[in-house]
């Protein structure tokens, strides 16, 4: 398949998800399953990645003010508008287009070829909706939680990080982490989550739904659902930054 | 009975099945048996409109379901149970669930109710006390018995295998075809079961249908196979030692 023909058959896919057909409580239920699927179980590893990157964020931050004449709250500045506008939701949605992205794709490819998404069709559901529409609500709703949490955690390492070199003061990175803060700017790094979300759920989602084959074809596209995802994000992250932040 | 006529179905230049006829019959095990990547498994898909056919007319008691509507697909397939080679079990759920899931689709059932009907659905595959495990805890061939379960839970008046013995002992395996067959005299349904296993075949074999290369090659009984002259037949019937013996 060419790639015009692949994109026409990802609109058609989107139309077809948010299709209205199922019992409203069976897709409530099943959001609520992804919820903890996805989003709850993937907490852990935000909190160990976004506190490193916090720190290693800070450090970068102070080696390059090094001997300079800038004052040291900027430490605290610096670090906090890198975290909230690109570190949070663009590397962590990167990150978690890997651990959510791979699940998604294989677990509905397997479906796929031990036929369970035919079994789901002929007993009067529409496999596209119910498999899928909750995984997007799921994600789409509980990735700007992982996201904010991601920031807070990725501050908290930034401070852990200036207390261990003692580059500046506690209160001075405080400060620096005050100073004139555009609440602006989480609203545009938020907007960002949501559409990364929908990216990462529906991008996998659509290639582990077009497996055909064997266990050799789900493997095949769970690695291309990451990479198509990833890539998604990155160009949208461009044009969302020139559009929301120029 | 279900009915197809000149039945044909194509993947791009692959034909799969070229202009079959064949009538299944009420009442009895209707078998489609052809060596693997015959098409069996497609003619079955193109039953369930799973598959989009080519040119000709499939027909459920008259009912011809080309150009069907959703609404009256959905009610046509609320009538069909079905048994995927392999089961197709839903992984993320335990036997009870995974056999409700069609109540809880097609019925307004309440939950009690539901659990009768699933409990009765157990007792008659012979697998009780059963209903909390999930699939990857099972055996294949309590799989597939869960699998019959869940496709005759809404009393369907048609019921569909594909190779529902595939990958089992020739003991289990013996033991699902009889269960098949009794179900189907039970509830006088229309039963088409797929098959490669020449012990089905002699077993069950109330009314048969060969396929190879996408032409129906022969049709028949299980007693008339015996003396079946046709060469493309016995091919691929008598293929061991064992069945050469019997037809000597
Ligand atoms: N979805 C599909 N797309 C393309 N070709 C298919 C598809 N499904 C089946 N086929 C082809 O149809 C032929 C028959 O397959 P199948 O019905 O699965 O055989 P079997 O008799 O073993 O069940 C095979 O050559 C297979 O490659
Ligand atoms: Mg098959």
């Amino acid at each position: 398949m060419n790639l015009i023909s692949y994109i026409g058959k990802y609109f058609l896919f989107i139309i077809e998800i948010f299709k209205k057909n199922e019992k409203k409580i069976i897709i409530y239920k099943t959001t609520i399953d992804e919820i903890y699927n996805l989003g709850i179980k993937s907490i852990s590893f935000v909190i160990f990645v976004s506190m490193f990157v916090g720190a290693v964020v800070t450090i970068q931050t102070t080696a390059n003010m090094e001997g300079s004449w800038m004052p040291r709250t900027l430490i605290g500045y610096a670090t906090r508008d890198a975290i909230i506008l690109e570190f949070s939701p663009t590397i962590i949605s990167l990150l978690l287009a890997g651990k959510v992205g791979s699940n998604i794709a294989s677990s509905i490819g397997s479906m796929r070829i031990t036929e369970q998404i035919d079994a789901l069709e002929v007993m009067g559901v529409n496999p596209v909706s119910y498999l899928i529409r909750p995984k997007i609500y799921a994600m789409v709703l509980f990735n700007p939680i992982l996201i904010s949490l991601s920031m807070i955690i990725g501050i908290i390492g930034g401070l852990f990080a200036v207390i261990l070199s003692g580059d500046c003061t506690i209160s001075e990175y405080v400060s620096g982490i005050k100073y004139s803060f555009v609440p602006y700017k989480t609203f545009y790094a938020l907007v960002k989550t949501v559409l990364f979300a929908f990216i990462i759920s529906s991008v996998s989602s659509f290639f582990g739904f077009n497996v055909k084959g064997g266990a050799l074809e789900v493997g095949k596209s769970s690695t291309r659902a990451v990479v198509y995802s990833s890539v998604m994000i990155i160009v949208s992250n461009y044009i969302l930054t020139q559009l929301l932040l120029s | 009975m279900v009915e197809i006529i000149n039945l044909s179905k194509s993947f791009s230049n692959n034909k799969v099945l070229n202009d079959i006829s064949f009538k299944f019959d009420r009442g009895v095990t209707n078998l489609v048996i052809g060596k693997s990547g015959s098409g069996k498994t497609v003619l079955l898909k193109c039953l369930l409109s799973l598959h989009k056919i080519d040119s000709g007319e499939i027909k459920f008691d008259g009912l011809n379901i080309k150009n069907i509507s959703n609404k009256k697909l959905r009610i046509l397939r609320k009538n069909i149970g079905v048994v995927f080679q392999g089961g197709a079990l839903f992984d993320s759920m335990n036997i009870e669930e995974n056999i409700m899931f069609p109540l809880h689709m097609f019925s307004n059932l309440s939950f009690n109710e539901k659990i009768y009907q699933v409990n009765k659905c157990l007792k008659r595959v012979n697998l009780i006390n059963k209903n909390k495990l999930f699939p990857s805890e099972i055996s294949g061939g309590m799989k597939k018995r869960v699998s019959i379960a869940r496709a005759i839970v809404l009393s369907p008046k048609y019921l569909i295998c594909d190779e529902p013995n595939s990958g089992l002992d020739p003991y289990t395996s013996i033991l699902i075809d009889n269960l098949l067959q009794e179900i189907t005299y039970e509830n006088n349904m229309t039963t088409i079961i797929n098959t490669h296993d020449m012990n089905s075949l002699m077993q069950i074999g109330d009314k048969i249908m060969y396929i190879n290369n996408g032409l129906l090659v022969w049709q028949g009984n299980k007693n008339q196979i015996l003396d079946s002259t046709n060469h493309e037949l016995n091919k691929f019937i008598f293929s061991s030692r064992l069945f050469k013996k019997i037809k000597l």
